[in-house]
């Protein structure tokens, strides 16, 4: 299933803060957007899952998810989002418990994703015992659990330490490997942009306008830290957004 | 190199070297254990000694220990047992039903705009009345009998269960609705799965409140024409200015406090155990 973005534009009151976004995003891409703060990209990710409405323009769904997706449209958020009340089980869990699965089945997803993301050992702990990089994968797991048509990740390592951070990018790109998941990548961090993306979309400061898209076909696994190819790109990637950067830094924030 | 780790070799101290004044520490309150029962014990001492050796007269105070005769009268004559119990059951029946009705009511508060605006001004305006002012008006409405008494108690719970949810609901985690409906969970999913366990502390901390106020209102409950009953009992004493069974009924109602504050504590452990 790809998803297509046509013409979105979305204002808060008086502040325009996406203006015209035209996108595609390809089914076993990653697609990363970023962009100076406060130009719009968590907006962006919240409208292209549905859970805001833009003032104009559509996103569009080409083609029909895969029939065992429960939850074609799925986010990781940067706070993770878990319920604090819930075991690691018990918030896998919670994304399923509305489709009616049977228990055996549903215990079978929750083995395999917890399996996955190796947290079997932790199915009993709750959010509070573990680390932020053990949440996020909780968070994970629970994306994992709806097989979704698209992964929406809303900064997903900011929340995180940079050894973390390392760690868990290891693990998404594992993941891509194996499963060549769908996805849009928010992100404020063009290392982690040109590591994850085939495809990564610069937004203006607001109103957030795309200034360029520049497409990357070194395979994931190739990808190092410390490529000289991908250090160009992060270069380039840096020259765009520098001065959309300092000028949005000197803004007022009114919304 | 060696096994030892390394680390920097210090230089020789000079003449003014001195350690670096502590200055952490401190507001942060931590539990002592007995301190609390020994300063009720030594209260109460102190009290006893003081009406056995005289300067406090008996007409101001009776002495714990005629408080405690009284009390055991109380025990021996078996009323305390028909006392507590009605007491306890115009209790329980009150403040049940007044934080059931709140927290339904605070619950529709805290989802739904229609309620919020008609229902919150409304509760601010109630709330304040002293709810013994409306005796009279409970007797005309609910009867002479148990129905007015526990009415009574009923509407003073209400109020602080009411505000105590809503305040509750106001406070969750926004991103944790959201991403129930990023999930595709249905409304009534999200209500019961999120939003109820994430206000039932805020609920948990009302029901202390609401429980005290109960205990206070019984009191004034049982003003009206009560043949039995914990508030009945120091009311009689207190217009027979027998001050002993006054002291032995207030502190059958502290005690009561005491037991309902541990009561709701045990159940903030098992419900809220995901807290730490």
């Amino acid at each position: 299933m790809d998803l297509s973005l046509r013409h979105i534009r979305h204002s808060y009151d008086d502040v325009e803060v996406l203006r015209d976004i035209n996108l595609e995003i390809t089914q076993g891409q990653i697609v990363c957007i970023i962009g100076p703060s406060g130009c719009g990209k968590s907006t962006l990710l919240r409208i292209i899952g549905g859970l805001e409405r833009p003032d104009a323009g559509e996103v569009l769904q080409l083609g029909e998810p895969p029939a065992d997706c429960l939850n074609p449209l799925t986010y990781i958020f940067q706070d993770f989002a878990l319920l604090p009340w819930r075991t690691v089980e018990g918030n896998v869990s919670l994304a399923l418990e509305d489709h009616r699965l049977g228990a055996a089945e549903t215990a079978a997803i929750i083995e395999d994703v917890l399996a996955r993301t190796k947290l079997s050992d932790f199915r009993a702990a709750y959010p509070r015992q573990l680390s932020g990089g053990m949440k996020q994968r909780v968070a994970i797991a629970r994306a994992l659990s709806v097989r979704p048509a698209v992964l929406l990740m809303d900064e997903p390592l900011s929340a995180l330490d940079s050894q973390t951070r390392e760690l868990l990018m290891d693990d998404l790109i594992d993941l891509w490997e194996k499963e060549n998941y769908t996805a849009a990548y928010v992100t404020h961090n063009l290392a982690e942009a040109v590591r994850l993306g085939h495809k990564i979309v610069v937004l203006s400061r607001r109103p957030g306008e795309i200034r360029e898209i520049v497409e990357i076909d070194m395979p994931l696994s190739a990808r190092r830290a410390d490529n000289p190819e991908l250090e160009a790109i992060q270069a380039q990637l840096w020259q765009l957004m520098r001065d959309e950067a300092l000028a949005a830094d000197r803004e007022l924030v009114d919304v | 190199m060696s096994d030892k780790p390394a680390s920097d070799k210090p230089p020789p101290l000079p003449e003014d070297a001195r350690p670096v004044p502590f200055r952490g520490g401190g507001f942060r309150p931590k539990p002592k254990r007995f301190i609390g029962p020994l300063v009720f014990i030594g209260l109460i001492a102190f009290w006893e000694f003081g009406s056995r050796v005289g300067f406090i007269s008996a007409l101001v105070l009776p002495a714990p220990s005629e408080a405690f005769d009284a009390f055991m009268n109380l025990v021996h004559s078996g009323l305390l047992w028909k006392h507590l119990s009605a007491s306890l059951q115009r209790l329980v029946l009150g403040w049940a039903s007044g934080t059931a009705l709140g927290v339904i009511v605070g619950v529709l508060i805290g989802l739904f705009s229609l309620a919020r605006s008609s229902l919150s001004p409304l509760v601010s305006a109630i709330f304040p009345i002293p709810k013994i002012a409306l005796l009279p008006l409970f007797i005309i409405w609910f009867g002479i009998g148990e129905g007015s008494k526990v009415a009574t108690i009923m509407f003073g719970t209400f109020f602080p269960t009411v505000i105590a949810t809503y305040g509750g609901i106001d406070n969750i985690d926004r991103g944790l609705i959201r991403m129930g409906q990023s999930f595709g969970l249905s409304r009534a999913s999200i209500i019961r799965k999120i939003i109820l366990p994430g206000a039932l502390p805020a609920i948990l901390s009302g029901a202390r409140i609401s429980a005290a106020i109960a205990i206070i209102l019984l009191v004034a409950a049982e003003m009206i024409a009560a043949e039995y009953g914990i508030g009945a009992y120091i009311l009689l004493a207190g217009s027979l200015m027998a001050t002993d069974q006054l002291i032995a009924g207030v502190a059958i109602l502290s005690v009561l406090g005491l037991v309902i504050a541990w009561l709701i504590g045990k159940a903030e452990k098992y419900f809220l155990k995901w807290r730490a």
